[in-house]
């Protein structure tokens, strides 16, 4: 084990580097969030980076072929396997330096960029090998809760109510049904270093997270569960991106907290809490719900929020107000 | 073997061989998930890795999906990975192997050949390997475990060589060979790695020079990119041939592309790979001794397919009689190996009498008299139009 490295930590988004390492050109939908995270996260990393990306919107989108937005190097190979794959990554790192085929000075750190579709549904058993194995790897996930590379169908990310391709709203179904993973709280379980929850919407505490998910790289792996605001599949303005998100962690709906080293904090407290209707009434997914449904919808999140301060053990979330 | 020979060599079963080979290639990364028969491969190399006697990064994976997700990014990673594994391990492998190729990773991997479900199988027959002919990779077949230890080290120097940079997948039959102990010659280390001395991927996943590896690819550019793998795999054969011949050289050890064993007064050749061929190399004097004129077309590259080999050996003869352990429903035969013979032959307008026999499925014994009535059938050289379902009870 080495001694903990020197990463960055900002205080303001002027101390990010200027050097950009995933540079503009993508095709990602005007208005998407995901470029916001990957210009970040690779601001974070630096250029002695591996990243490997599952199938999804940022793969398809900043690779075109024979395009590159990524000026470190990339791997894709398939949707369900970036876990398996960054620790043969990793395995070959550590059994190259140790045998001296590779300079055993040269700090090579792995990163995960995968959708929810690829985390927390087909790639979830690759996942928790990884995660079991405690692979120094950290794993982004950028959560825009559905398919949306294939057409916004629904995942085990998708929340309760939101309409997607394959939960419609109609008399019969009302969008979808079932409620949200708790994918952080999956990759907690697995005991490793650090696990945290991210918003764009709060620079640097997203930044400092992934900082610090880079830093516990020397014990095992960190895994980060970005909110990713999809204009396309969740019918907004492409201008609102970042106020939505905004809205998802005021509402209560997505809190951002971490896990570090077993202890729970959540990073952004509010204390007065604006009703999920705001939340929700600035998204075409969530258009067909009626009064009755959003008022469900915020029983569930005040449920939600009441588990989150029993974890803090004191209140970090107030009531709305 | 000769006594002399035999005296050199230690007991091991097929599997134990693979391992062998796989510590004398100073392998770098293991990644891999227990599945019968090919288990005790991997059991064998975490036993090297445990005692010191292989310094390598063992994996333990969750699947075999991601036994050879893992072993793809660490080759592309400039790392010597090795990964094993057979039937329904190998179908879950399926998508990864057409990802393998396709990213060009010089990986091996070994195969003990099994059936598949379902009904669920534990036992022989190829079904696992000719589900995935059309992959992309090379494939090898060994017929002894001496074979399979001189093949997975030519392997490495072949999918290495950077002319050519495919995987190479090396099969042998699951129980029949994998767990059955025969005399082995093992190298030294420093021998092997001579022989084949590690070569990293060429643009391997490096930050003081980043590539981006596996783009999504539009149609103006896809269809490139797959012919240029059709290209190195055809590309290749010369460099396994030359490999095979300096590995004779080296180790006084070679199998040539295809082989054919007391062919030349056969006026009918079977043709077969792996363990069949190996027995039958043992019954053909006592069915020679019958006035069956009969020799053994062995198979042991199969893809690139050594077309020019086959003709050359069948040239003079009457019939072919192809046995097929492996099934291809509703195909004009029905045994997939038999499909691709009708192919070259009218590809190359031989005069050839193809015979079509499936046998072995799932391991039905195909005893002394079984290949005395196939040698006797092949003889005969009657036409048959239908494959002929060998022992199976209608």
């Amino acid at each position: 084990m080495s001694e903990t490295k020197k990463v960055l930590r900002i205080k303001s988004l002027y101390d990010l580097p200027r050097e950009e390492l995933f540079i503009s050109g993508h095709g990602l939908c005007p208005g998407c969030t995901a470029g916001t995270i990957m210009r970040m996260l690779t601001k974070v990393t630096g250029k002695d980076t591996i990243v490997v990306n599952a199938t999804g919107c940022v793969e398809v989108s900043t690779t075109r072929y024979p395009y590159s937005n990524w000026l470190i190097p990339w791997l894709h190979s398939a949707f369900e396997n970036s876990g398996a794959s960054a620790s043969g990554i990793v395995a070959a790192i550590k059994a190259m330096k140790r045998k001296g085929i590779m300079d055993k000075d040269k700090d090579v750190k792995v990163v995960v960029v995968a959708g929810d579709g690829g985390t927390v549904d087909i790639g979830l058993q690759s996942l928790s090998g990884m995660l079991e194995r405690k692979d120094p790897v950290m794993y982004v996930l950028y959560d825009n809760e559905a398919y949306m590379n294939t057409g916004i169908q629904r995942s085990g990310s998708t929340p309760h109510g939101a309409w997607t391709t394959t939960t419609p709203a109609g008399k019969v179904w009302r969008g979808e049904w079932r409620d949200k993973k708790d994918i952080a709280g999956i990759a907690a379980a697995h005991h490793i270093p650090y696990v945290a929850t991210a918003n764009p919407a709060y620079p640097m505490d997203m930044i400092n997270k992934f900082a610090r998910g880079l830093e516990v790289l020397n014990e095992g792996p960190s895994f980060i569960q970005v909110l990713m605001a999809c204009t396309t599949g969740w019918r907004f303005d492409p201008a609102l991106g970042i106020t939505i998100s905004r809205l998802a962690t005021e509402t209560g709906i997505f809190p951002i907290y971490e896990i570090d080293h077993g202890n729970f904090r959540v990073t952004f407290p509010i204390m007065k809490r604006k009703p999920v209707k705001e939340y929700l009434k600035l998204q075409g997914r969530f258009a067909h719900l009626t009064d009755e449904e959003i008022n469900e919808i915020q029983k569930m999140v005040d449920q939600k929020v009441e588990t989150i301060n029993k974890m803090a053990g004191k209140t970090v979330i107030g009531p709305v107000g | 073997m000769a006594l002399e020979t035999v005296k050199k060599a230690i007991p091991l079963s097929t599997n134990h061989a693979i391992a062998n080979a796989v510590k004398d290639l100073d392998v770098d990364v293991i990644s891999a998930y227990p599945i019968t028969p090919q288990t005790t491969v991997v059991e064998k190399i975490s036993e090297f890795i445990a005692k010191g006697e292989l310094d390598a990064e063992y994996i333990h994976v969750e699947s075999e999906h991601s036994a050879l997700s893992a072993a793809i990014s660490a080759s592309l990673t400039g790392a010597r990975a090795f990964t094993a594994t057979a039937s329904q391990g190998f179908a879950l492998m399926h998508e990864m192997l057409h990802i393998a190729s396709g990213l060009r990773a010089p990986l091996v991997m070994s195969v003990a050949m099994r059936s598949l479900s379902a009904p669920i199988s534990i036992w022989n027959d190829q079904s696992d390997l000719f589900n995935a002919r059309d992959s992309g990779w090379i494939i090898l077949f060994a017929h002894t475990a001496q074979e399979a230890y001189d093949t997975i080290i030519q392997a490495y120097k072949i999918a290495e060589d950077q002319n050519v940079l495919l995987p190479v997948m090396v099969g042998y039959d699951g129980y029949v060979m994998s767990h059955t102990i025969e005399p082995v010659i093992t190298e030294s280390r420093e021998k092997v790695i001579k022989f084949a001395p590690k070569k990293q991927y060429p643009y391997k996943l490096d930050p003081d020079k980043p590539v981006s590896i596996g783009a999504i690819t539009p149609p103006e550019y896809y269809y490139e990119f797959k012919y240029q793998q059709v290209n190195a795999v055809n590309n290749s054969l010369p460099t396994i041939e030359k490999v095979d011949e300096e590995f004779g050289k080296t180790f006084g050890r070679s199998y040539g592309l295809m082989e054919c064993y007391m062919c030349e007064d056969a006026e009918a050749l079977i043709m077969t790979n792996a363990s069949y061929a190996s027995t039958l190399k043992a019954f053909l004097p006592d069915i020679r001794k019958e006035g069956i004129k009969v020799g053994l077309l062995r198979v042991r590259l199969y893809r690139p397919f050594p077309l020019q080999k086959f003709i050359e050996y069948t040239s003079d003869k009457k019939t072919v009689l192809v046995i097929d352990r492996a099934i291809s429903y509703g195909a004009p035969f029905q045994g997939p190996l038999a499909n691709e013979i009708s192919g070259a032959i009218v590809r190359e307008g031989l005069k050839l009498n193809l015979i079509s026999v499936v046998a072995g499925i799932g391991q039905r014994t195909v005893e002394y008299e079984d290949f005395l009535a196939l040698a006797r059938l092949a003889y005969e050289g009657k036409k048959h139009k239908e494959t002929i379902f060998y022992g199976v009870r209608e």
